[in-house]
């Protein structure tokens, strides 16, 4: 199904987002002045955007540890995200989250994880939730969405949270990211002898879908079918894309793993928004001078949190001891 | 006050508020029991009958019944958790958090703090702890120490009837995740259950079941009615004791444990579980570092030893602190003069 003009430009203004937040953290990193562990999300652009863009706040997702582009593209603020990122008090959590725990459950955003493949559990459990609320207000049954790489498909939470599922008939859909590497081991290597995620989510008793991740319309309309047959109360779903990492497992990872002019090759073929930008003014859906104006406005956003979290302001010690409870 | 049975009182308790709140939910392996059988539903309402009727009042989407699953258990509370639902999920056996440690530790204990304190985690994990009925070394551990280590979660033992349901009430209504710890010797103990449906125990406050000036006897679960046979000997000795049963481990009421032992002078730990690094050393270091001065002679602790638990009954007896051992402790206590 054709977009129109107005949800084309949003879906692009989403990916740049990422694109250009994750590229200046890339920058940053290598300065010293951000802390901790970062892994980037560039490349995977259009999955992240192309999944939740039928999403509503209602609708809940629980990422990875790459999880920037889920963030983002499910509505968390950018700023706040910056801050946290950096280690603010003003931070979406505050400085205690970082880089891989940036949750907004106003959004329906349950958080990023640090734990390879913890997620699929806590999104059968949104999923159960959403089950209990039956439909909201416009008729739809809402959905928890677990994103997992090819990593996390290997690990054994994912295969029970994807059969606890099916068990119990919750609107829960597995999407998998499928980067091609897990830390540094390639998929061909860890994810047995069939490469193929999707049909160990099949064996389950799921229906499954495949698409090339690189593309975002592609992925949009696998989702619009993925989520009218989840929404119509089949149960549970799940969805491989075969995407791309633009850079290391984490910041630092020299990549000595890539084959030789893989990276050239990646960037040139694979790239998610390159390919927007070319599918979308070659059909003749919008001009370069709109998409232009969406990349002026997107590095203006980025700049200008960056501004707002190296001035924001700093957490002390007596923040150590809040939020641990409740109440006591 | 109704009379009832521990087990009686945790299902009592879950069903009247499932009944207040369409937010509470159980799950768990066999919380429902012989789904997918020809016996059907509810054929076994879980193995210790804490469940048993839920699922009839409450159906399916409410009672969840899950494969043997534990981390996806545990995972799903979680989801349910910040999904605005009041999960309680069953491991029918507490040794099975290794199996589910991640989701218990790494998540449930750790949303609110990573979230910055926006999310909240209303999730119970019931687990059935304690040794007495020889089931070995997989079936009969208390891990209340490893949870008691972990900042995030409320862990609670209770130890009677009344106190099972005025504390889980209190962990249903509570907005963080709470570790709920019931001793499978216990499920038979009769007692008396208030009939206020809004019943409740703060945690964080010990009950004295024992007042004596003499020494101070902490213990959780089944290692309090050892602790009391050990006072009411020693009191036709003339030996007074305080008996302290905690309640919950997280938040401990070092209040109480400090006002007794200033009086008293003297303290022994109770504690089923091996020794090193354990609440009888947390307990012991506390009153070392808070009451160093009213201590007129050194902790004494009973405890397991640091061994795994064994299967025979001579050697499962062998293995957990009784009467005899408290009482030996506390006249080791007193012969410090």
């Amino acid at each position: 199904m054709q977009l129109s003009r107005e949800d084309l430009l949003g879906a692009y203004r989403r990916m740049k987002t990422i694109r250009d937040f994750e590229e200046l953290l890339h920058e940053e990193i290598a300065t010293g002045e951000i802390a901790g562990f970062t892994h980037l999300y560039c490349g995977q652009e259009a999955v992240a955007v192309g999944v939740c863009e039928h999403l509503s706040d209602d609708d809940k997702i629980v990422s990875t540890h790459r999880g920037h582009g889920h963030c983002l593209a499910k509505g968390c603020d950018v700023t706040g995200m910056m801050k946290e990122i950096w280690g603010s008090r003003e931070g979406l959590c505050k400085g205690k989250g970082g880089s891989m725990h940036i949750a907004d459950t106003d959004k329906g955003m349950l958080g990023a994880n640090g734990i390879v493949g913890a997620g699929a559990p806590i999104a059968v459990g949104a999923a159960m939730a959403a089950k209990l609320d039956g439909k909201d207000k416009d008729g739809k049954l809402k959905v928890a969405i677990a994103f997992s790489g090819d990593g996390a498909c290997n690990q054994g939470t994912t295969f029970e949270a994807m059969n606890m599922a099916v068990v119990t008939n919750a609107p829960a859909i597995f999407v998998f990211e499928n980067n091609h590497y897990s830390e540094h081991t390639g998929y061909k290597y860890a994810v047995g002898t069939s490469r193929d995620i999707a049909s160990r989510a099949e064996a389950f008793g799921m229906k499954v879908w495949r698409a090339d991740g690189t593309d975002f319309s592609a992925v949009h309309d696998t989702m619009r079918e993925v989520l009218e047959h989840v929404r119509a109360g089949n149960g549970p779903a799940a969805v491989e894309f075969d995407t791309e990492r633009f850079y290391g497992h984490f910041e630092g990872d020299p990549q000595r793993y890539r084959g030789k002019g893989e990276m050239d090759r990646i960037r040139s073929e694979r790239d998610c928004i390159k390919n927007f930008r070319r599918t979308v003014t070659e059909a003749k859906l919008l001009e370069g001078s709109d998409l232009d104006r969406v990349d002026e406005e997107v590095a203006k956003t980025i700049a200008d949190a960056v501004a707002a979290a190296r001035a924001a302001d700093r957490p002390t010690a007596e923040d150590v001891l809040t939020d641990v409870y409740i109440d006591y | 006050m109704a009379k009832m049975m521990y087990r009686d009182a945790v299902r009592n308790t879950i069903f009247q508020e499932m009944k207040r709140d369409d937010s509470v939910v159980v799950l768990g392996e066999d919380v429902v029991g012989g789904m997918g059988t020809d016996g059907g539903p509810e054929a076994i309402g879980g193995i210790w009958s804490t469940s048993t009727g839920l699922f009839a009042e409450f159906g399916a989407d409410r009672v969840i019944d899950t494969p043997i699953s534990e981390s996806a258990i545990v995972g799903a509370a979680g989801g349910l958790a910040l999904s605005g639902k009041r999960p309680i999920a069953e491991l029918m056996f507490a040794d099975f958090i290794g199996v589910s440690l991640d989701q218990i530790w790494n998540q449930i204990a750790k949303f609110r703090y990573m979230f910055g304190g926006k999310s909240r985690c209303p999730a119970i994990i019931r687990m059935v702890y304690g040794a007495g009925y020889n089931a070995a070394a997989q079936h009969s551990q208390s891990p209340h120490a490893i949870l008691t280590g972990m900042p995030g979660l409320k862990v609670v033992m209770p130890t009677t009837p009344a106190d099972v349901a005025g504390l889980l009430r209190q962990a249903i209504r509570t907005d963080d995740p709470v570790i709920f710890m019931e001793h499978k010797a216990l499920y038979g103990v009769q007692g008396e259950v208030p009939d206020d449906p809004d019943f409740t125990i703060p945690f964080g406050h010990a009950r004295l079941t024992r007042a004596g000036e003499d020494v101070t006897i902490v213990a959780t679960g089944m290692m309090v009615g050892m602790a009391e046979q050990a006072a009411d000997t020693l009191a036709e000795d003339g030996i007074g004791a305080d008996v302290i049963d905690l309640r919950s481990t997280s938040p401990l009421d070092e209040e109480a444990i400090l006002d007794s032992v200033e009086v008293t002078g003297r303290l022994v730990v109770v504690d089923e579980a091996p020794p090193r690094c354990s609440l009888a050393t947390d307990i012991a270091a506390l009153v070392a570092e808070k009451a160093f001065a009213s201590l007129k002679a050194p902790v004494q602790m009973v405890t397991a030893p640091h061994t795994p638990i064994p299967f025979a009954r001579e050697l499962e007896s062998a293995y957990l602190p009784n009467p005899d051992k408290v009482e030996a402790a506390v006249r080791k206590a007193l012969s410090y003069n």
